[in-house]
C-alpha cells in the first residue's frame, strides 16, 4: 500500500494480459497486493473483473506477463500444483457456487475433506463446519440444500465455505449481486468482520460503491460485536478500477474519491 | 476457408484433451466409487426399462418383416439365425447406445452444463477437486461397465421377441429349432463384435455428453444447447463407429 509497508506480498500481477485476437480481454494489469491490505475491484459490466479474479485462482491462465501467489510464480504451474496454491485462497462465487446436490453442512465441509494440503480429521471437521456456519449465523442450517434457502443466505454458506479453511486470501466476486439492500449490507458486514477478525487479505469485486465505502470507512469491532467507524488509512484499502480490460485507476480511497476522470468517478461515492 | 475449420478444429481438440484427461485419470486416485455407483445405477437401472422394450421390438419386428421374405424361398426354418446374426452384430449395441445416448448423454450434457452456468464446476476446481476426476471419470467407468451388459440383455430379448413372432404368432418355425439355428449362427467373431461396440459407443457417448456439459456457456439456454448437441454428436458418432468396427471384422 504505502512505500514503506513492510508486509509480504501476497498476491502480485506484472503485465498480465488475456486473450487473443481482436481487442485481448484483459491488458497490461499490474499490482501488488500485501498482507492485510484490502483491494476493491470495479468497472462496467464486461470490463473483466471476474476475469482477473479466475486468473488469480489458476481458472485461467493468462496469455501474457507474470502472477505471483504468495511469494510463488504461478502462471505456468500445473492443475494439481495450482491445487495446494488453492488452498491458501478462500473464495465466493457470484453465484455462490454451491453444490445443489449437497447438504449445507457437506458444502461447508468440502474444502476441508477435499484440499489435499489441509487434510483434516474427520472427527474435527463437523466442529469447524459448525463454528464456521455459526459466523455467519446459519447455524441451523446443516442439513438443509441450498435450493431450500433465500438469495442472501446462500450467499452466507458461500462465505461460509470460503472460510472454513482460514484462508489467508480471500477472493469475493460481486457478494451482493441481485440482493437487496438490507441483506446486501449484513453480507458486506460478515465480510469486514472476516477481514478484520482474521487479518485476511481480501479482493473483491462489486458493482455498488456502498460495498467498497463499507471496507474502507468500517471495521469490525470485537467487543461489540458490530462494525464501526474506523480512520480510512487503518483498513489499509486501495481501489482498482477496470475499463475495457485496462487499469483506468489503482490508489487510495481518498485518490479514488477524487479522481478526476469521468469514467472512474461513475463508481466513486461522492 | 480456414474460419470455417477452426470451431470444428477447436471442438476436436479440446475434445481429445478432456478424453485424454479422462483416460489418464482413470489410473489416477482418488476413486469416486459412490459416484460411480449412482452413475451405474442411474445409465444401468434407470436405461432398463427402455432398452428391455427397444430390445424385444427390434427382435419382433426383425422376425416379422422378414417372414415374407423367407417364405418365398422356403427358408423359414432361419429365422433364429437371421435374427441372432442381425442383433449380436448391429442393432442389439447400435439401437442400446442410441436410446443410451438419448438418454444418459444428454443427462450428463444438462447436468454438467448447468453444473458450469452455475459455477460449480469452477467452485469445486478451487476447492481442491479435479473435475475430470470427479465428475467425468465416474461417468466413464459406469458406461463402459453397464452398456455392455444392457447390450447382451437386448440381444436376448431381441431373440425372444423373434421366437414369439416367429414361433408363437406365425408359425414359421418350431421352437427348439428356432433357439438352435440362432445359437448356431452366432461365432466368437460377433461375440466379439457384439462387445466391443457397445465398449467403444460407451467411452464416446459418456465423453461426449460431458465434453458439452462441460463446454455449456450462456445459462439455462446454454444447457438447453449443450444437451442436444451431445445428443446429435453421440448418435452420430454410434452410426459411425459401428461402420468402422464392423469394417474392420469385415476384413479380418
Amino acid at each position: 500500500m504505502s512505500a514503506t509497508d513492510s508486509s509480504p506480498v501476497v498476491m502480485a500481477f506484472e503485465s498480465v494480459s488475456f486473450g487473443f485476437g481482436e481487442g485481448p480481454l484483459l491488458q497490461d494489469i499490474s499490482f501488488e497486493l500485501r498482507r492485510g491490505e484490502t483491494l476493491v475491484i470495479q468497472g462496467a459490466a464486461a470490463s473483466g473483473k471476474t476475469l482477473l479474479l479466475k486468473l488469480s485462482l489458476g481458472l485461467l491462465r493468462p496469455t501474457g506477463g507474470r502472477i505471483r501467489l504468495f511469494g510463488r510464480e504461478v502462471q505456468e504451474l500445473d492443475e494439481r500444483d495450482w491445487y495446494d496454491v488453492r488452498s491458501r485462497i478462500g473464495v465466493l462465487f457470484q453465484e455462490g457456487g454451491l453444490f445443489d446436490s449437497l447438504t449445507i453442512e457437506e458444502n461447508v465441509a468440502y474444502p476441508l475433506l477435499n484440499q489435499r494440503l489441509l487434510r483434516v480429521p474427520l472427527e474435527q471437521v463437523r466442529d469447524r463446519v459448525e463454528r464456521s456456519l455459526d459466523f455467519v449465523e446459519l447455524g441451523h442450517t446443516l442439513a438443509r440444500f441450498p435450493s431450500e434457502l433465500s438469495g442472501g443466505m446462500r450467499r452466507r454458506v458461500g462465505i461460509a465455505r470460503a472460510i472454513v479453511t482460514q484462508p489467508e486470501l480471500m477472493i469475493y466476486d460481486s457478494p451482493t449481486a441481485g440482493l437487496d439492500p438490507i441483506t446486501a449490507n449484513t453480507i458486506m458486514a460478515l465480510i469486514a468482520k472476516g477481514r478484520d477478525v482474521r487479518g485476511a487479505t481480501t479482493v473483491m469485486v462489486t458493482h455498488r460503491h456502498q460495498d467498497g465505502d463499507i471496507l474502507d470507512r468500517y471495521r469490525f469491532d470485537a467487543a461489540s460485536g458490530r462494525l464501526a467507524p474506523a480512520a480510512r488509512e487503518s483498513t489499509r484499502t486501495r481501489y482498482l478500477v477496470l475499463q475495457e480490460g485496462r487499469i483506468a485507476f489503482l490508489g487510495s480511497p481518498d485518490e479514488f474519491d477524487n479522481c478526476p476522470d469521468a469514467y472512474v468517478a461513475k463508481f466513486a461515492s461522492r | 476457408m480456414l474460419d470455417l475449420l477452426k470451431s470444428p478444429v477447436q471442438t476436436f481438440q479440446e475434445f481429445t484433451r478432456l478424453a485424454g484427461l479422462a483416460v489418464r485419470g482413470i489410473a489416477r486416485k482418488p476413486y469416486y466409487w459412490d459416484d460411480i455407483f449412482i452413475q451405474m445405477d442411474l445409465i444401468g437401472i434407470g436405461s432398463l426399462p427402455v432398452v428391455i422394450l427397444t430390445g424385444f421390438f427390434s427382435g419382433a419386428v426383425m422376425a416379422l418383416q422378414m417372414s415374407r421374405a423367407l417364405q418365398t424361398y422356403g427358408a423359414t426354418s432361419q429365422v433364429g439365425k437371421i435374427v441372432a446374426i442381425t442383433l449380436v452384430r448391429e442393432m442389439g449395441p447400435v439401437l442400446t447406445a442410441l436410446m443410451v445416448a438419448g438418454r444418459n448423454a444428454s443427462g450428463m450434457a444438462s447436468e454438467l452444463g448447468s453444473m458450469k452456468v452455475t459455477e460449480q464446476i469452477d467452485a469445486m476446481r478451487a476447492l481442491g477437486t479435479d473435475p475430470v476426476l470427479k465428475l467425468v471419470k465416474p461417468r466413464l467407468i459406469a458406461t463402459a461397465f453397464v452398456l455392455p451388459l444392457l447390450t447382451i440383455l437386448a440381444d436376448f430379448l431381441g431373440l425372444v421377441g423373434g421366437y414369439i413372432v416367429a414361433c408363437q404368432m406365425l408359425h414359421l418355425t418350431q421352437g427348439p429349432q428356432y433357439w438352435e439355428s440362432a445359437w448356431r449362427a452366432i461365432e466368437y467373431n460377433d461375440i466379439a463384435q457384439g462387445l466391443l461396440k457397445p465398449f467403444c459407443f460407451a467411452i464416446v457417448l459418456s465423453l461426449v455428453g460431458c465434453y458439452y456439459g462441460m463446454q455449456t456457456t450462456g445459462g439455462t439456454q446454454g444447457v438447453g444447447r449443450s444437451t442436444t448437441q451431445a445428443v446429435v454428436v453421440a448418435s452420430v458418432w454410434v452410426v459411425v463407429l459401428t461402420f468402422i468396427i464392423g469394417r474392420i471384422f469385415t476384413s479380418m
